[in-house]
């Protein structure tokens, strides 16, 4: 998809109405993720049930409309996965926008509407944008010593 | 007068439907760069300053001429003035690490201003933390212009050293640097001036300006990537301690020590980039036969087009002064509701090149509370047909990002 297109079809509407963004009421997992070159900043919020699953996801913070729409569609996809499941997933999509996965079914079974940033991969400029979200996700669900929850 | 038609002719990476507005950042090259540096290496390549043969002598008296041109260009008395490295930032902290470390105690003061380039930063911050000296900041106002109140008030009898951008990379204005090194002098300091953003644009004579040191790079004014000058003023050279030491900056060398070469070799170990000095010194020609009454006639014509249009979106906010002559070809701008990332992506559907982010100035991006900007940056080949597609092109990016206008 040409980026004018991924902007205006996807991208705009997460961008613009971020069903996700916010300052969560009492997370139990928080950690800020920075792209310093762009100035990409935000907080990702996480909320964990007592099974072990994501129950809510929230961000703060402000960045470019493709830091943005990710962070926002990420958040829609890991609510009621497990903590093992969703770093798996970042896994996938990291591999993704890396161009190693390229199989559009594997990836929409999995992404589903994540996988529409498939195209960030022939745009090495903004490959850092999109991951910021999963990369900050998994940082935290692997590294919980990192927590800046107050 | 010359025809800017003509002019692009010599640049065959202009010869195609991207509009390139990003020469702040590096110029492009007309064939003359490129004929000079092929020409080097068909005709008189050896390895300068050594060998007794022909060729090797040939190398070296290319080299040398390269000098003498970059001396005349920026005015200095001597060629033994000009020490070539890399860019601005080797010729900057060729300077910290030599001058700087050397001269500069605890207690001491280190002036630079919050517009500069991290290149003019860092390399000061290494100096004051490893000698314990304090570095202080001038700050201009909005318009980007540092009074003289200002840098009476942080130039004081502490003052060591004063760093100053000629021209800054963000707001485009021209800094008082004269009137700065002369008060710095009277208070005993010496002056650095990074002229990275000055040279490709402006007349530079750093007798007149009365700098100590002079940085500028090669890329940002035709010439090729990986060549640059520093000026050292010579009283103040014949002091300073070598920076890189090793091959051909030597004059005799025992099992324990060693003795310099004359200057500026003293400065330049190792083999040279004698193509890329031969490379800049064609770039200096072609500048010089257009002149820099022309190159700024061009510049101011097209970055007075290109603002007044700007100034009419209600949704763009441009950077710096008001008035378009001051701001040297360098519009920066924030877009309402945009990312600058975003801006740039979009532009560069459209075939147009800008810069998007800190542009290597965080303090400064702190000062006027950006979190980054756009920046279009003019030469004198860009023509009146590109300032209105940029303009044309500008003008979709909202809508694309999902804005009614």
């Amino acid at each position: 998809m040409e980026l004018k297109d991924l902007y205006r079809e996807i991208v705009n509407e997460h961008n613009l109405r971020p069903s996700h963004k916010g300052e969560m009421a009492n997370p139990d997992l928080v950690l800020r993720g920075v792209n310093p070159s762009c100035g990409d900043d935000i907080i990702l919020q996480l909320k964990l049930s007592a099974d072990g699953k994501i129950e809510d996801a929230m961000f703060s913070g402000s960045g470019c409309a493709i830091s943005q729409a990710s962070v926002d569609m990420m958040a829609d996809q890991i609510i009621g996965k497990t903590k093992e499941e969703a770093s798996e997933l970042s896994d996938v999509f990291s591999g993704m926008i890396k161009g190693e996965i390229t199989d559009d079914d594997e990836l929409e079974d999995k992404l589903d509407e994540a996988a529409s940033l498939k195209d960030i991969s022939h745009m090495p400029a903004r490959v850092k944008c999109a991951l910021l979200g999963w990369r900050t996700m998994k940082e935290i669900l692997e590294n919980p010593e990192k927590n800046e929850k107050k | 007068m010359t025809n800017v038609k003509d002019i692009r002719a010599d640049f065959p990476i202009l010869d195609c439907d991207y509009v390139y507005f990003d020469n702040a950042a590096t110029s492009q090259r007309p064939v003359q760069v490129m004929d000079a540096i092929t020409k080097f290496y068909k005709e008189s390549n050896a390895n300068p300053l050594r060998g007794l043969y022909d060729w090797s002598v040939d190398a070296t008296e290319k080299y040398e001429n390269a000098r003498h041109t970059v001396a005349g260009f920026i005015g200095a008395e001597k060629d033994s003035e000009i020490i070539f490295t890399r860019n601005t930032t080797e010729s900057i902290n060729l300077v910290a690490y030599t001058y700087g470390l050397d001269n500069i105690s605890e207690g001491d003061e280190i002036v630079i201003s919050v517009m500069e380039h991290h290149s003019n930063i860092l390399p000061w911050q290494m100096v004051a933390a490893k000698k314990g000296a304090k570095l202080i900041y001038m700050e201009p106002l909005e318009d980007g212009t540092i009074t003289e109140e200002e840098y009476k008030s942080k130039i004081t009898d502490k003052t060591k050293l004063v760093a100053i951008g000629h021209v800054s990379n963000v707001m485009g204005i021209t800094n008082p640097v004269k009137e700065i090194a002369e008060y710095a002098h009277s208070k005993g300091s010496v002056v650095l001036v990074d002229g990275a953003q000055s040279a490709p644009h402006m007349k530079v004579d750093v007798k007149d300006l009365d700098a100590d040191f002079f940085a500028f790079s090669g890329h940002k004014l035709l010439g090729p990537m990986g060549i640059g000058a520093l000026y050292v003023k010579n009283s103040i050279m014949e002091k300073m301690n070598p920076f890189l030491r090793g091959g051909e900056m030597i004059e005799y060398v025992t099992r324990q020590d060693a003795t310099y070469a004359e200057l500026p070799h003293k400065f330049e170990a190792g083999t040279v980039n004698a193509a890329g000095a031969v490379g800049l010194e064609a770039a200096i020609n072609y500048i010089e036969n257009l002149g820099f009454d022309f190159i700024m006639e061009r510049e101011e014509k097209l970055t007075k087009m290109l603002m007044e249009e700007m100034k009419k979106m209600p949704y763009i906010k441009i950077y710096g002064s008001d008035d378009s002559s001051k701001h040297c070809g360098i519009v920066t701008f924030t877009m309402d509701g945009v990312h600058p990332h975003d801006v740039s992506s979009v532009l560069n559907e459209d075939h147009v090149c800008i810069r998007a982010g800190h542009h290597c100035a965080q303090p400064l991006m702190q000062f006027i509370g950006a979190g980054s900007t756009v920046r279009a940056s003019l030469y004198f080949y860009n023509t009146e047909e590109e300032v209105g597609v940029f303009l044309d092109k500008l003008k979709g990016v909202r809508k694309v990002m999902g804005y009614g206008a």
